[in-house]
């Protein structure tokens, strides 16, 4: 481990030179804040860090026709910081402002967060909720590709060797649009997701919801997107009868593991109740002027 | 052998070190620096104890590389108290008996110095919050936050 070498490219050209002269031995670093652990506790054993930090493009938080982007080495608390983003996406914010304390959100990233692949990941319901999609740039060029499309499992995600997630591409804000993403943990701070549930949805102006998405985590081994939960709130004014159905539709998509945290028979409970209120939040948001 | 070169500022006195790639900021402050007041708790990221301001952020030196830290302004618990006087923070905290052990302390009082200069005047629920990446097994709180507020309070000169 002596032997591990440090670069911090300023281009992203740079960085992937680096990642594919490295035969598969090298790590991207952003925050760190889960790759040091790792390291130090003898689970990867990387023989060069690339750090990503010194790429402007990668620290930037922009709108880009009408839709915001955020590099994916943008910090959590510079994401939480900056206003016009959080009154856009007030649902992806409840997921970032969950990473871990003050010191860690100072560190880590949203791009950590989504390649780290846990499947309790706070951000990651929220951006599959938001339609978020993932800028992938790597030697054969550059692909977007949904959040949900990235972690396949725990600490495994789609990505190929030498690829790099560089930004993370929101869609055009609708009007009377709301988001919201709530978890489970039996105590109120600095706990790991037992589940999570985003929703994110937009009403007409008569108050019928016309757009939706859900997103679960912490439920299977990765975060799951359920258009079956959508679908109940689509054409409906978000209901009591459509919450309803919302909940039953997200316990019947989880497919979770009893562990120390929480039991299946809990998870699937607790899906459905955290997805209801997530919605509630979602739709109280969308009745705001934003 | 990677062996990096890195110049920096530490409690606003300019400094060089030398580290491997695996060393912590946390590492090189108290075994290369010598600045003994930050202390390793968990090594993970879960205790604060090693709480540090990195370009004004507050940070865990132990998830930090020291090679990380080229060009950034570091502030430790060391560069606290000016010569002899100690900070509010620090003379709140002896005042109200908010440290037993003390492992926890330079931490805490870094974080809370962060915190005081985003916001004057926080609520005990907002000190709470802040300090939730903060762990003390001694205390219970509750005097940590008495301290806090009360040195708030002198900070803002009422």
């Amino acid at each position: 481990m002596s032997d591990m070498l440090y670069e911090a490219p300023g281009t992203l050209r740079a960085a992937l030179a680096l990642l594919s002269g490295a035969n598969g031995k090298a790590r991207v670093m952003a925050g760190g804040t889960d790759l040091l652990i790792q390291m130090r506790s003898g689970r990867i054993e990387p023989e060069l860090l690339v750090d990503i930090k010194h790429i402007p493009d990668l620290r930037a938080i922009a709108l880009k026709r009408g839709g915001f982007q955020f590099g994916s080495a943008v910090t959590c608390m510079e994401l939480i910081e900056h206003e016009a983003f959080a009154r856009a996406w007030p649902g992806v914010i409840d997921g970032v402002k969950l990473i871990g304390s003050i010191q860690v959100k100072g560190r880590a990233t949203v791009g950590g967060n989504v390649c780290n692949a846990s499947p309790a990941a706070d951000s990651v319901p929220a951006l599959i909720a938001a339609g978020a999609l993932a800028r992938i740039v790597g030697p054969d060029g550059k692909r977007d590709v949904p959040v949900e499309d990235i972690p396949t499992g725990p600490g495994k995600t789609s990505l190929a060797s030498g690829e790099i997630v560089v930004s993370f591409i929101l869609p055009k804000r609708l009007p009377r649009s709301g988001d919201a993403y709530l978890r489970f943990i039996p105590r109120t701070e600095m706990d790991i997701a037992v589940v999570g549930a985003g929703v994110n949805l937009t009403l007409d102006r008569r108050g019928f919801c016309t757009l939706a998405r859900v997103s679960l985590g912490a439920v299977a081994e990765r975060a799951l997107l359920v258009s079956e939960a959508a679908a109940a709130l689509v054409g409906t004014k978000v209901d009591d009868a459509a919450l309803r159905q919302l909940a039953a539709a997200a316990s019947a998509a989880c497919r979770p593991i009893d562990d120390k945290r929480g039991t299946k028979e809990f998870r699937f409970k607790v899906a459905g109740v955290l997805a209801r209120r997530a919605a509630e939040i979602a739709l109280q948001r969308a009745g705001r002027k934003n | 052998m990677a062996r990096h070169h890195v110049t920096a500022t530490v409690n606003g006195d300019a400094v060089e070190f030398l580290c491997e790639t695996h060393q912590t900021l946390l590492e090189v402050l108290r075994d290369e620096l010598r600045l003994t007041g930050t202390k390793e708790g968990c090594g993970t990221g879960d205790c604060g104890a090693c709480t540090v301001t990195l370009d004004g952020r507050m940070v865990c030196s132990c998830l930090v590389l020291g090679v990380e830290a080229e060009g950034k302004a570091i502030q430790t618990i060391e560069g606290m108290a000016v010569g002899r006087d100690l900070h509010p923070l620090q003379q709140k905290f002896l005042e109200h008996a908010a440290l037993q052990c003390g492992i926890c302390t330079p931490g805490i009082l870094v974080a809370a110095r962060s915190l005081l200069e985003r916001n004057p005047d926080p609520t005990a629920s907002e000190v709470r919050y802040w300090l939730a990446g903060n762990l003390c097994r001694c205390t219970g709180y509750h005097k940590i936050v008495e301290a806090v507020l009360d040195a708030a309070r002198e900070l803002r000169g009422n």
